[in-house]
């Protein structure tokens, strides 16, 4: 039973005239690859930017003054002057993420050695700015301090010079990594429900029975519906990666494009796969939309597009592994911020091809039982 | 003069370009049967629609039960008068309710008490015969019971004008029978009452005391049926029919002649033996053989329901028989062989070509699916379309046109390749009689000329008399096989259907429980006094309940859909509870050391040290440092350069670089932090062993972190799991729930009954709520007990926002589904807003309070970032009421906010 390309060309294309017939989903693709993914780049950002900051100032000295004017942007919005009484309302509220207490009698224990005890507050709920934020106050407080106590004093010299140099994106700027984390998620999501969703379809309007009959295998189907919906999804995502990512977003890609391609084009077939896959495990579309939905959060979220992978339990980690989108993350953070090569990612693309020929023969092994059986 | 039921003046209607009603006046009389007859897609549905007030009007005007149908408040007070049943079996019905369910819920929309509902339902069973099976699912009845049952839906309410959309379309003729008599027995009840009727069965018109022939979106005669054929010169309305007919329609139409067949010997082109077919206890087919020969037309006659449809589907494949065999051409039936599927032409009974591509369309992919020499495809489509008559609907989607038009279609389809073996499941419901009189005529041409085998099933008697031979099966057993004249003769009954009808009773009579229909009306039950007047156009709290009421059994009766609502999120919350983690750890560390000195050892075992660094074996070369940071194995690396412990010693300052991967951002960041504080551990301990006076800081330094003393993840990642998962799965079940009805066409009681769009948006959506409840409460659960996250504030408050939360995210996806029509695009769309939306600008990974530019205002405008300030608020923060409330009211605004833009996309009117 050969695959005739002849066929699996026609229900492609076929598909493609489904597509297009609802307006709607065109619409939500344009809008998930371009207006969704510049939002989430510019406006998600996870490094302390733009962190709210209260000052409870019952010193009101030079230095404390000095202090509240070294909180300063793009790190932190201008530090608001508060009553001590407007601390807890203020935080309860989520207003603010870190309020500094400045004690009476500062600038005077200071410059009299006593060491005197600021307190920062931290709305430890906000976890990605908390510590990294807290550090970045502690340093600010510091070296106002001891700049006003010295006057040209030598500081302590630390014995040796440390300089931390970041790779691949010096200035940590966070739309680098959320740009490109967007697309791979909205990769994933269109890909998942789209072709699920025309498998289901097919299904609940009887026409995958008829064609059934017809002499087309499972395979030419199911592989026809992979291309088709893939492709569109491609091209828009490369459109979009090359005019939102690189040319709006400013983010630059340095890796080989025709490895992300071919790259992309595997993870593609892989979801769409895992699409189809999730489609054989249900009956009609209300259990299809329920299943699929925290399926992808989860791929969403614990594939390292959202949070440090390493910090998942080991259990996690390697039951993530069953799904695609840990390796095309790793493989995408390899290939375009740190423009590695083929030799350095041929594991992930390994793992991605396995996981595909795996989806794609459960689901070629369910195809005709869960056609007949779910009507 | 008699009166006027309708009166329609000067309507015109356009589906885009296409017009399905020109200009068309006419007096419906009151207070009889009224039939329109027509070929297909001349606008009698169109017609149907705009009088019983589902359609807008677009052009002209209709008065129905002495007012204006554009006036919306005439509108509204003569729904509960009228009754419409769009056309298909059990289109308005609900598949996984029973039959008294079903009912039930119609009587709950007009406001029916329990007592009338109860003696009302009993009363219509016992009328249709349908009372041994109150308790089976309407999905789970044959064609003609759907039937009857979605005609008892319609006559619950004792409607003054009974409008039915080709009622009896694809149903057996003893059904057919007894569903005439039931509306006779109506009417005989309630003389008062009108009927308005759209068929393609001319023997049914006969029958008619009124008839309205339209072609073209045209009227083209009215009258009783005697002056019909008067008219049209003939002694059938069949014929009548076609002679009133404009000359170039009928032009090309003659009466169906078969000519003998000669028979060609050879092996049968069809043979079944023992077929059975069992779905669980269930025998659908039991033990079926004949044997079909070469060029012969074979016809397939029995009660909806009977097996006729399951044993075609063994023939061509799609099943595999539980026992006996299938063969085709002399060889046993393999479902893989693709050689003989391109030997064999199928049609299903239910339309299953794709609706969403065009007729043309359509054709082209199967005449490339079925491999047709590319110089002959062209033309082999064009030469369908115009034998089908479908050159005018080419370029239409199919879901536009009329069932006729479809039937035809699909058709089109079966015969495009040329096969030997045509195997068509009732081919001609629905279908217009001069299209299936030319549909007839092809066939016989193929089966005479070209020698095809056809086995076909059918409702119409004409039909089978053409037949070179018929099969009557019943409950999955074949009755009789024989010529149409060996059958009557052998029954010794005047015509076919006698006989066919003599055979069915004969077969039902010996099974227990079966009544098919009772010879005579139940005896009338005492009728208590009805309360029709009630029926208000205000908010009504009944109605919605028997929305929500029915959606409640719809729910239970899916329990994979429940159990995936209920242990979806679940699922989730475990996942994201233990993978979401913030605290950046294990980071790969690994070490350039290119002195190997103690003092360099010394630095390095402060990183190796630190329970944020995993130590990975050391790093060789420039190059080597490069790759493995490229690789992604290295997070961090630490370069010691040549002749580091001797200029450390002598203190002169030496220089070590750290390299950070920056492909995460955040991480770096972390990460850098945790290098600087390695760092300085290591100074003070040189400081601290080089005897240095240590210098005391100018400034202590505390740090109280609030809310979350032990800075532990799960505090901030559970209370907003809650708010993600709120979001999406509520808001899917509702989005789907409706776009549902719209693609399976129970919308039509929403456009067809009193209820208002508020009351059906709001009673879809209760009982999501209560679903999206209990769900919370699970969650709740899991959270304090597997996870260990007390509600520190007030468990009241967060009990208050979840469930108007759990509100503003159904409602959520009922405004979804008010725009989308198909579910695939609801499902998309829920898809899209919500994961986007709730994963990144609702507080899940950052605070709701650091969001900006754009994503701030999308993250006001949706409730999942204010339910964030209530959920951490109370669990983590210790809040209550007082601190809380303006959030609550928040969400209380999105609530209504998005059920009020529902109510106002919704359109009780079809365009």
């Amino acid at each position: 039973m050969g695959l005739r390309l002849a066929n699996v060309f026609r229900l492609g294309i076929k598909e493609l005239y489904s597509l297009r017939a609802d307006p709607i989903l065109l619409v939500m693709i344009v809008y998930a690859f371009t207006f969704a993914v510049y939002s989430t780049a510019t406006g998600a950002k996870s490094e302390v930017e733009n962190v709210a900051v209260g000052i409870v100032d019952e010193d009101d000295s030079e230095l404390s003054r000095r202090i509240a004017g070294a909180i300063l942007e793009p790190l932190f919005r201008p530090a608001v002057q508060l009553m001590p009484n407007e601390i807890d309302p203020g935080m309860n509220s989520g207003r603010f993420v870190f309020v500094l207490e400045i004690p009476p009698k500062f600038e005077s224990d200071v410059l009299a050695g006593r060491g005197p005890t600021v307190q920062i507050d931290v709305d430890a709920t906000a976890l990605t700015q908390a510590g990294v934020g807290a550090s970045y106050l502690q340093n600010i407080i510091e070296s106002e301090a001891s700049g006003y106590l010295q006057h040209g004093e030598g500081a302590i010299t630390a014995p040796i010079n440390l300089v931390t140099r970041t790779a691949f994106n010096p200035n940590h700027y966070s739309e680098w990594f959320l740009g490109i984390m967007a697309e791979i998620n909205n990769i994933t999501m269109l890909t998942v429900v789209l072709t699920g969703a025309a498998l289901i379809r097919e299904r609940e309007h009887g026409t995958i029975e008829h064609l059934l009959v017809m002499p087309v295998t499972s395979a030419e189907i199911m592989i026809a519906k992979i291309w088709a919906n893939g492709l569109v999804i491609v091209v828009v995502a490369i459109l979009s990666l090359w005019c939102v990512v690189h040319g709006l977003l400013r983010v630059p890609l340095v890796g080989s494009v025709p490895l992300f391609l071919a790259g992309t084009v595997l993870y593609e077939i892989s979801v769409a796969a895992l699409g189809i896959l999730l489609a054989t495990f249900t009956g009609t579309m209300g259990q299809f939309g329920l299943l699929v939905v925290p399926v992808l959060v989860i791929l969403n979220l614990l594939s390292g597009s959202a949070t440090p992978p390493e910090s998942m339990p080991d259990w996690l980690i390697e039951v993530m592994k069953v799904a695609p989108t840990p390796h095309f993350v790793s493989f995408a953070q390899g290939v375009l911020y740190r423009a590695a090569g083929f030799e350095l990612v041929w594991p992930q693309l390994a793992a991605l091809a396995g996981i595909t020929v795996c989806y794609f023969s459960v689901s070629l092994i369910r195809f005709r039982k869960a056609i007949t059986s779910f009507q | 003069m008699t009166p006027i039921a309708a009166r329609v003046r000067r309507l015109s209607h356009l589906y885009g370009r296409a017009v399905a009603l020109d200009d068309v006046t006419v007096e419906i009389p009151a207070s009889c049967m009224v039939g329109l007859i027509g070929p297909d897609g001349v606008g009698k549905s169109t017609l149907l629609a705009l009088i019983a007030g589902v359609r807008r009007i677009q052009e002209g005007g209709v008065f129905a039960l002495d007012g204006d149908m554009r006036d919306p408040e005439h509108r509204r007070s003569s729904l509960p008068r009228i009754a419409y049943m769009p056309q298909g079996l059990g289109r308005n019905l609900y598949p996984t309710l029973t039959v008294f369910e079903n009912l039930d819920f119609f009587g709950r929309l007009f406001d029916q008490s329990k007592t009338e509902r109860e003696w009302r339902i009993a009363e219509l069973l016992a009328a249709t015969g349908l009372d041994p099976f109150p308790d089976r699912p309407a999905g789970k009845l044959s064609g003609g019971m759907k039937q009857k049952l979605s005609l008892c839906c319609s006559l619950i309410h004792d409607p003054d004008l009974l409008i039915l959309d080709e009622p009896t379309t694809g149903v057996d003729p003893l059904s057919r029978r007894q569903f005439w008599e039931l509306i006779d027995r109506i009417r005989a009840r309630r003389p008062g009452m009108s009927v308005m009727v759209a068929t393609a069965y001319m023997e049914e018109a006969q029958r008619f005391d009124w008839l309205t022939a339209m072609d073209g979106g045209r009227i083209i005669a009215t009258g009783s049926p005697e002056e019909l054929r008067a008219r049209g010169n003939a002694s059938t309305l069949d014929d009548a029919f076609i002679n009133l007919l404009p000359e170039a329609k009928r032009a090309g139409h003659q009466a169906v002649i078969v000519p003998p067949r000669r028979t060609t010997g050879g092996p049968p082109a069809i043979e079944a033996e023992g077929l059975t077919q069992r779905f669980g206890k269930f025998t659908a087919v039991d033990h079926v053989s004949f044997r079909i020969e070469r060029g012969e037309i074979f016809g397939f006659l029995g009660s909806n329901g009977c097996g006729k449809s399951t044993t075609m589907k063994m023939l061509t494949g799609l099943l595999a028989p539980t026992e006996g065999e299938a063969r085709l051409f002399g060889r046993p039936l393999d479902a893989r062989d693709m050689a003989t599927r391109e030997r064999v032409g199928y049609m299903t009974q239910a339309f299953s070509l794709y609706g969403e591509l065009t007729v043309r369309q359509n054709l082209e992919l199967h005449s490339h699916l079925f491999h047709l020499p590319e110089d002959r495809r062209a033309a082999r489509v064009r030469e369908m379309l115009e034998r089908f008559d479908l050159l005018g609907a080419a370029d239409s989607r199919p879901d536009s046109l009329p069932l006729g038009q479809k039937q035809r279609l699909q058709l089109a389809v079966a015969v495009l390749h040329g096969p030997e073996v045509l195997i068509l499941d009732e081919p001609t419901s629905g279908v217009d009689p001069v299209a299936r009189d030319s549909f007839w005529q092809f066939l016989i041409g193929l089966a005479r000329g070209d020698g095809v085998t056809i086995f076909l099933s059918t409702h119409f008697m004409n039909e089978a008399e053409r037949c070179d031979r018929i099969s009557l099966m019943h409950a999955g057993k074949v009755l009789a096989v024989g010529t149409a004249k060996e059958l009557t003769q052998r029954r010794g009954t005047g015509s076919l259907q006698d006989a066919f009808i003599a055979y069915l009773e004969d077969a039902a009579a010996v099974e227990p429980g079966a009544k098919p229909g009772k010879p005579e009306a139940a005896p009338e039950p005492t009728r208590p006094a009805v309360s029709r007047a009630s029926l208000s156009s205000r908010f009504d709290f009944g109605r919605l309940w028997a929305y929500a009421r029915r959606e409640t059994l719809e729910i239970l009766r899916d329990p994979i859909r429940l159990a995936f609502s209920l242990l979806g999120p679940l699922i989730l919350m475990v996942t994201v509870g233990y993978g979401i983690s913030f605290d950046v750890e294990h980071l790969a560390f690994a070490a350039f050391d290119q002195d190997q000195t103690n003092e360099s050892r010394e630095l390095l075992e402060n990183f190796a040290g630190s329970r944020y660094f995993t130590e990975h074996p050391e790093i060789s070369s420039d190059t080597e440092l490069e790759r493995r940071l490229k690789s992604g194995e290295l997070k961090v690396a630490v370069e010691i350069p040549p002749n580091f412990g001797k200029r450390l010693l002598r203190g002169q300052q030496p220089e070590i670089s750290v390299w950070l991967d920056g492909a995460m951002p955040f991480r770096a960041d972390t990460a850098s932090g945790y290098v600087q504080g390695v760092a300085l551990t290591y100074f003070s301990d040189q400081a601290a062993r080089s005897q240095t006076p240590t210098v005391q800081p100018p400034v202590n330094i505390e740090e109280r972190f609030r809310y979350n003393q032990a800075f532990k993840s799960v505090y901030q990642t559970i209370p907003s799991s809650i708010m993600l998962i709120l979001i999406l799965i509520p808001a899917m079940m509702t989005a789907v729930s409706v776009a549902r009805e719209k693609e399976t066409g129970s919308i039509a009681n929403f456009r067809s009954t009193p209820i208002t769009g508020i009351e059906f948006l709001l009673g879809k959506q209760l009982p999501y709520v209560v679903t999206g409840f209990i769900s919370f409460l699970t969650l709740l659960l899991v959270a304090i007990f597997l996870f260990g996250v007390p509600v520190k504030g007030s468990t009241a408050t967060l009990l208050l926002g979840a469930f108007i939360y759990i509100g503003a995210a159904t409602a959520f996806g009922l405004l979804i589904s008010s725009f989308t029509s198909t579910q695939i695009a609801a499902i998309f769309t829920t898809t899209i807003l919500t994961i986007v939306i709730g994963v990144n600008f609702s507080g899940l990974l950052l605070p709701f309070s650091s969001l900006s530019g754009v994503a701030r205002w999308i993250g006001i405008g949706f409730p999942s970032g204010w339910f964030t300030q209530i959920s951490l608020g109370t669990f983590t923060k210790g809040l209550g009421f007082s601190d809380l409330w303006p959030d609550l009211l928040v969400l209380v605004v999105f609530a209504l906010g998005f059920v009020a833009a529902a109510t106002v996309i919704l359109r009780k009117q079809e365009a």
